[in-house]
């Protein structure tokens, strides 16, 4: 019998690819902002595209930490402590962003706009880089003492987890270009689409490189794979990223790119999930660490929150889906500005 | 400064200063909510034309409201893990519920609203103001929930060193949710009123934009009006609750040191100490606190002396907070009949004296908010979780005091320059009004 606990597991998963899917192309628009739009008028444009969506994007994130601090209160406790000044920068590139989003438009002094384009760039590539370290870091688990974790900044600063960081920058950047490819035409479209080829070949490659790192360092990663019908996932991983390649480079529409790099980034959390599971939090120093049978909350607590999770997300998936429906239309240099 | 005082100083800094922000949004958001439904039944250019204005203020005010309230979600577990341990059982799930069931509605809404207005129809753009507002206001309530939960904790049960989640409706609806709920609505919607009224009545008076200006000024006077009304009864009830429920810090709200019967209440005092009222003149109505609180004039009331010194809140601030508080609330009320009486005699734009009393009267509420937070979370003092856990026993235990002032000082400098751009971009929108009315032939003058 699968227990509440599993099924929180389950839904702090689907919460992830959530953010890591929608806010993750916001992200990768921001980061590649500089390059695909050579004038401020082809950045508000590359802007525009994530306008309407952004900010219910990012509340994915919020909905993560929530349920987080919920679900698994002693991970959401240890992890947020222990990446404290980590944690501190990601916030202060999610303010520079959602300020960048909304501040940019107000003057349309070309410095003014300038200074906005490098608060965006720089607030979408910080909480890009540092959720891959973050993420990194928890994957290859930390050493614990008590339940705290102990190796302060510089233990975070390890080879692998910025490894982990930098594949997160570019699988961002792939769904981010991707995004344009969807949302944009003419000139813009074309750099999208090679900058996403890029991107497209930078994380394969670190995603290679990560993997076989992984077997170094972090071994207990592999533990669970013992079992043959866990590899249908890296196996839809593969298909999906090698399903990515082929739309950014032979594909027939716009819309195969964004679809194929979505579905590779399901496919990457869920080898993740797997690969950790019960462990929320590895310990290194060789305890079972935090997992859904130590850390979870109550079975009273797990039970109210799948009920209010039951009722709210259909509704949240059912007027995203709506917003998205209308809003996937290419943006043209013509279109109404904000307000 | 230890670790636990800079983490309660960036707590209180940080949250103080986001707290700004939502107060204008969800008061800003009611109004706009009208407003739309009048410009979407009457389908009325001028109110168009407002609800446009004022929903440009409102997305500058959400988007710093946004940025830094990331930060508080993050900042339980962050700086105050022991906390988040002890308390995760039954404080994640209101900060869950709010995200899936007010802050994805009020994000995509406004979104859409904001980004993508000329692609919605007449009724879709309406219904997208309505849905904003509503996600405001229920994204407030499931903060108000686990707010009152750390002052008067209910539905729950210590097992070991956690509080498990018995019962979630008791510990939802706890005895303080629904006082501090209402009473802090009607606080935020009279801020998103003052702000309209404020701003109204400085076109008025430069003679700018009257038609737009008229409106908002009526609208706004009012809602202003109502709420600061309901302000005064819903903070009453509340009082009554603490009175209940938070003994001792009733005692400091109230300077009342010694326990009395038929005791008055202090409406003047300069600030008391630990050791006793400050021996100086006061203004105090006799037996009005015993009446307020038991409906019986001569009721007893406890003081600090029936409690233990070491849960004693700090006395000077408690007080001090809570009698700014009241006191402006009845500044604002005053000012707002005064207005609503101009109003009724036909001189609201003769009476020029009271225009400029509106535009200083507009920060009012919001200041009072702030004090009124204060003596909420001061009076709380020395409790995290109120007679459960003690603030200095919630903190980090491995973050360190150096790693805090880091934050605390980005925390400063970043909020700093947010404030400023907010303010200049708020001031720039004032500046530049609501859009010219589009007169029907305006094509046919254009050559």
């Amino acid at each position: 019998m699968i227990a509440l606990a599993d099924i929180w597991y389950l839904v702090i998963g689907a919460l992830l690819v959530g953010y890591a899917v929608l806010d993750g192309f916001d992200l990768g628009v921001g980061m590649l902002a500089p390059l695909v739009g050579r004038t401020p008028a082809e950045r508000g444009l590359l802007m525009r595209t994530i306008g309407p969506v952004w900010d219910g994007n990012e509340v994915w994130l919020l909905t993560l930490g929530g349920a987080l601090f919920a679900a698994f209160p002693l991970v959401y406790a240890t992890v947020f402590s222990g990446f404290y000044l980590a944690l501190m920068l990601l916030l202060l590139g999610l303010i520079m962003r959602a300020v960048a989003m909304e501040f940019r438009h107000q003057v349309e002094t070309a410095r003014w706009l300038r200074a906005w384009d490098a608060v965006w760039w720089l607030g979408s590539l910080l909480p890009a880089l540092l959720l891959g370290v973050a993420l990194g870091n928890v994957a290859r688990g930390l050493p614990l003492e008590g339940g705290q974790y102990v190796g302060g900044l510089l233990g975070l600063l390890n080879p692998f987890s910025l490894l982990v960081g930098l594949t997160g920058v570019a699988m961002f950047a792939m769904q981010g270009a991707s995004w344009l490819v969807l949302r944009t035409g003419g000139e813009v479209q074309a750099r999208a689409r090679r900058l996403g080829r890029y991107a497209w070949a930078a994380f394969a490659a670190l995603w290679v490189l990560v993997t076989l790192y992984a077997v170094v360092d972090a071994p207990s990663l592999w533990s669970n794979y013992g079992q043959p019908v866990l590899w249908l996932a890296p196996a839809g991983f593969v298909a999906a990223l090698g399903l990515t390649g082929w739309a950014l480079w032979r594909g027939t529409s716009d819309r195969q790119p964004i679809v194929a790099s979505s579905l590779t980034i399901i496919a990457l959390i869920s080898v993740l999930g797997q690969a950790l599971y019960p462990a929320l939090l590895p310990d290194r120093n060789g305890s079972a660490g935090l997992t859904v049978l130590n850390a979870a909350s109550s079975q009273t607590s797990l039970t109210v929150m799948l009920v209010i999770a039951l009722i709210g997300m259909p509704l949240v998936l059912g007027y995203t889906a709506f917003v998205y429906r209308r809003f996937t239309h290419k943006v043209e240099e013509a279109d109404s500005a904000y307000g | 400064m230890d670790a636990v005082d800079l983490a309660r100083l960036q707590f209180a800094f940080t949250v103080a200063f986001h707290f700004i922000f939502p107060a204008i949004t969800i008061g800003l958001g009611f109004l706009i909510a009208i407003a739309e439904t009048i410009r979407w039944r009457r389908n009325d250019e001028a109110w168009d034309r407002l609800a446009r204005f004022w929903t440009r203020v409102f997305a500058l005010t959400f988007a710093v409201g946004v940025a830094t309230g990331v930060v508080m979600e993050f900042q339980f577990g962050t700086n105050w893990s022991r906390y988040s341990t002890f308390v995760g059982d039954i404080f994640g799930s209101p900060l869950a519920a709010e995200a899936i069931l007010a802050f994805f509605l009020e994000s995509t809404f406004l979104g859409i609203l904001l980004w993508g207005r000329d692609r919605l129809s007449s009724r879709l753009r309406w219904f997208s103001a309505l849905m904003v507002s509503a996600g405001a206001a229920l994204s407030g309530l499931w903060i108000i929930i686990a707010n009152s939960w750390m002052q008067t904790p209910a539905g729950y049960e210590i097992q070991g060193d956690r509080a498990v989640l018995t019962d979630f409706l008791a510990a939802a609806l706890n005895p303080s949710t629904l006082p501090r709920y209402l009473h802090t609505i009607a606080a935020a919607v009279a801020v998103g009123a003052f702000v309209m009224v404020g701003i109204a009545a400085w076109y008025l008076l430069r003679r700018r934009h009257a038609d737009v200006a008229l409106r908002s000024l009526k609208l706004g006077l009012a809602v202003a009006l109502l709420s600061s009304a309901g302000m005064f009864l819903t903070g009453d009830s509340h009082a009554r609750q603490v009175a209940d429920t938070q003994p001792v810090k009733f005692a400091a709200m109230n300077g009342l040191f010694e326990t009395d019967d038929g005791v008055p209440m202090i409406i003047f005092a300069f600030p008391p100490s630990e050791d006793g009222p400050a021996d100086l003149p006061e203004l105090a109505i006799p037996n009005l606190l015993s009446l307020l609180t038991r409906f019986d004039a001569n009721a007893t009331i406890e003081g600090l002396d029936a409690y233990p010194r070491d849960v004693w809140p700090p006395v000077g601030a408690t007080f001090t907070t809570y009698h700014l508080m009241v006191g402006l609330g009845a500044l604002m009320l005053l000012v707002m009949l005064l207005a609503v009486l101009a109003w009724w005699r036909g001189r609201l734009e003769r009476w020029r004296w009271l225009l400029l009393a509106l535009i200083v009267v507009t920060p009012a509420p919001l200041i009072a908010v702030q004090l009124g937070w204060a003596t909420a979370e001061i009076g709380r003092q020395p409790w995290i979780v109120y007679g459960l856990m003690r603030t200095v026993d919630g903190v980090s235990p491995i973050v360190s005091a150096p790693e805090v002032l880091v934050s605390l000082v980005g925390f400063g400098v970043v909020y700093l320059v947010l404030a400023v751009l907010w303010l200049f971009l708020v001031r720039r929108a004032v500046l530049t009004g609501p859009e010219p009315a589009r007169t029907a032939n305006a094509a046919e003058v254009l050559p």
